[in-house]
């Protein structure tokens, strides 16, 4: 673990400029971004916060370079995204391992896709370690619970040395006890090895909880409300006087004030 | 990092059958009746002498002392003893077939003759031909092999290629349609003399009828490739290569096993077929001869041969998917 945070580079500095970009549905395009403009500077932990469906997994395929942007420029540390990057890691909403292969060649997927599997075995083992799967490296993923396999595909995210790690509601199908408990483990890895992190989630209270910035989306077409800056100190506790009133705000900027 | 919460069951031991009782009764009674099938043969007049009564009767008499042998020691055996056990009821009831076979033929004379033979003339096929029965299946066994093997290799690289590229997809997609659906045996005419020989012939019919079925099953299993399985090896900086080697081929491989399945099934009827017809050697031809020198005895003995080979075939393909897919839950156990 501690070596793990020796080698973690610093996060990497994201700048999103003026990406529109629409879906085609049956021929007519379907915008989903609209002009979305943002900054996250290294190390920093940024919400993406708004209703499902409004786009947000749409931004964070164009950040991870699986998709180029419409229109618009998004830009690592100064220069465009081209393509994929393994300093860029997604965590989707399903932890998608893979079937065929145990814990264990999961998480080493990345290091054998670069081919540098056999100089860093040993990361492997300490990222398990580190989310706490070192007796599960030779299990096969049906095997897992779903707490489980979601932390085995942040593993597979970590052993890649990220410096931007972007998470896509990664909590979003976990029971609420694990869910309550992986927010704190994730937040803790961030704090430890310090790379920036994207989160998408449609959960008010695990943005707050969790970032260091939430930024309110629109309905489709994502469009940027408004910015909550979170500045209070880890770990953070729901009853925090400070939160419930970012709360309050976050929800009347979702259109849904009366309903708290 | 927290504690493991969730408890997910890893190794799942299967509960082994409450305390066996001491004396395994079902071996005395398969035992028993083995002894009575040898009695039978070996006792009871037979209106036409069998050359080999006396053989067939010992070895039923050879198989109830080894039973008889077993009771006892049943324990020692380990695995292999607790399959003898689950068996006891087949082992019973073929000690029956095998009184029923030898009254119906030999002893009471009741199935037209020459047409079903008794047991004994069976044993005596084996006795007398086994070498040339044997000739027959290593022939047999290469011809298979061989085209089942290109053919599986051609149908799984094909399918691979249609399943991730768009231009062989356009190119191939159609022909496969027009011919795929086609019986390898239809070509039986045109092969015999497009060929050099019909040995050839034989192997490109085999290969064909494998291959069919491999490529589209395999083009299905790469086609159905969850896309999100890309996505996440792509953002981990994987090539090409290694999302059609590493993540599109073992994703596919559960449907690729379907193909090789289906594969063995249609290459065994056209190797029968193609050794009826045109090549002058295997168990194919050997049922042809057989029936016409009307040697019906010898012609079930080859049937049971060319039984035990496809089985034995099928159970290794079994085996082979059990080790290449063993993460997979839920597997049918031949």
């Amino acid at each position: 673990m501690v070596a793990l945070e020796q080698e973690l580079p610093a996060g990497l500095d994201l700048e999103v400029h003026g990406v529109s970009h629409a879906f085609d549905l049956h021929g007519a395009p379907l915008p989903v971004l609209d002009a979305v403009g943002l900054r996250a500077k290294p190390g920093e932990f940024v919400a993406l916060l708004g209703p499902s469906g409004c786009g947000k997994s749409t931004l964070l395929r164009l950040v991870a370079g699986l998709e180029p942007p419409r229109e618009g420029r998004i830009l690592a540390d100064g220069r465009p995204i081209t393509g994929p990057h393994p300093s860029r890691v997604v965590v989707f909403q399903d932890p998608t391992l893979y079937p065929w292969r145990t814990v264990w060649d999961n998480v080493a997927l990345g290091l054998e896709a670069q081919g540098v599997l056999r100089q860093r075995r040993n990361r492997v083992d300490e990222a398990l370690r580190l989310v706490g799967l070192d007796g599960f490296a030779k299990a096969y993923p049906h095997q897992l619970s779903g707490g489980m396999a979601q932390r085995a595909a942040l593993a597979r995210a970590l052993v890649n040395d990220p410096r931007l790690l972007v998470l896509d509601e990664p909590l979003g199908k976990l029971d609420s006890l694990t869910r309550i408990q992986m927010q704190g483990e994730i937040v803790a890895l961030w704090r430890r090895a310090g790379f920036t992190t994207l989160l998408v989630t449609h959960d008010v209270e695990e943005a707050l909880l969790m970032a260091t910035r939430v930024i309110v989306f629109s309905e489709r077409p994502a469009r940027i409300k408004a910015e909550i800056v979170v500045d209070r100190p880890y770990p953070r506790h729901r009853d925090d006087p400070v939160l419930v009133e970012l709360r309050h705000k976050a929800l009347e900027l979702l259109g849904l004030a009366g309903s708290w | 990092m927290s504690s493991l919460d969730d408890a997910a069951v890893l190794t799942g031991e299967r509960n082994r059958s409450p305390t066996a009782p001491r004396l395994w009764l079902g071996g005395l009674a398969a035992s028993a009746a083995w002894l009575a099938a040898a009695a039978l043969t070996a006792l009871w007049p037979e209106g036409e002498e069998w050359v080999r009564t006396g053989e067939f009767a010992s070895l039923l008499a050879v198989v109830a002392g080894a039973l008889a042998f077993a009771v006892p020691l049943l324990r020692l055996f380990g695995a292999a003893g607790e399959r003898l056990r689950a068996a006891a009821p087949w082992l019973v009831v073929l000690a029956l077939g095998v009184i029923g076979w030898e009254l119906v033929t030999a002893k009471l004379d009741l199935l037209p003759r020459p047409f079903f033979a008794p047991p004994q003339a069976l044993l005596e096929v084996y006795l007398d031909e086994w070498p040339r029965l044997l000739e027959c299946t290593v022939a047999s066994l290469q011809l298979l092999l061989l085209g089942y093997g290109i053919g599986a290799f051609v149908g799984f690289v094909t399918g691979v290629s249609i399943g991730w590229s768009r231009a062989v997809g356009y190119w191939v997609h159609p022909v496969l349609r027009l011919i795929g659906p086609l019986p390898a045996t239809a070509w039986l005419p045109i092969a015999f003399f497009a060929f050099p020989s019909s040995w050839s012939a034989s192997v490109f019919l085999i290969a064909l009828a494998t291959g069919v079925p491999v490529t589209i099953l395999t083009w299905s299993g790469v086609a159905g490739v969850n896309p999100a399985y890309y996505d996440i090896a792509r953002t981990l900086g994987a090539s090409s290569r290694f999302l059609v080697l590493k993540v599109a081929v073992p994703a596919a491989m559960p449907h690729v096993f379907v193909g090789l399945f289906m594969g063995l099934g249609a290459s065994f009827a056209v190797l029968v077929v193609a050794e009826m017809m045109g090549v002058k050697a295997g168990l194919g031809w050997y049922l042809q001869w057989a029936q016409g020198w009307a040697a019906y005895a010898n012609m079930y003995a080859a049937l049971l041969v060319m039984a035990l080979v496809c089985s034995s075939l099928v159970t290794l393909l079994f085996k082979a998917r059990d080790r290449l897919l063993a993460w997979q839950k839920g597997l049918l156990k031949w």
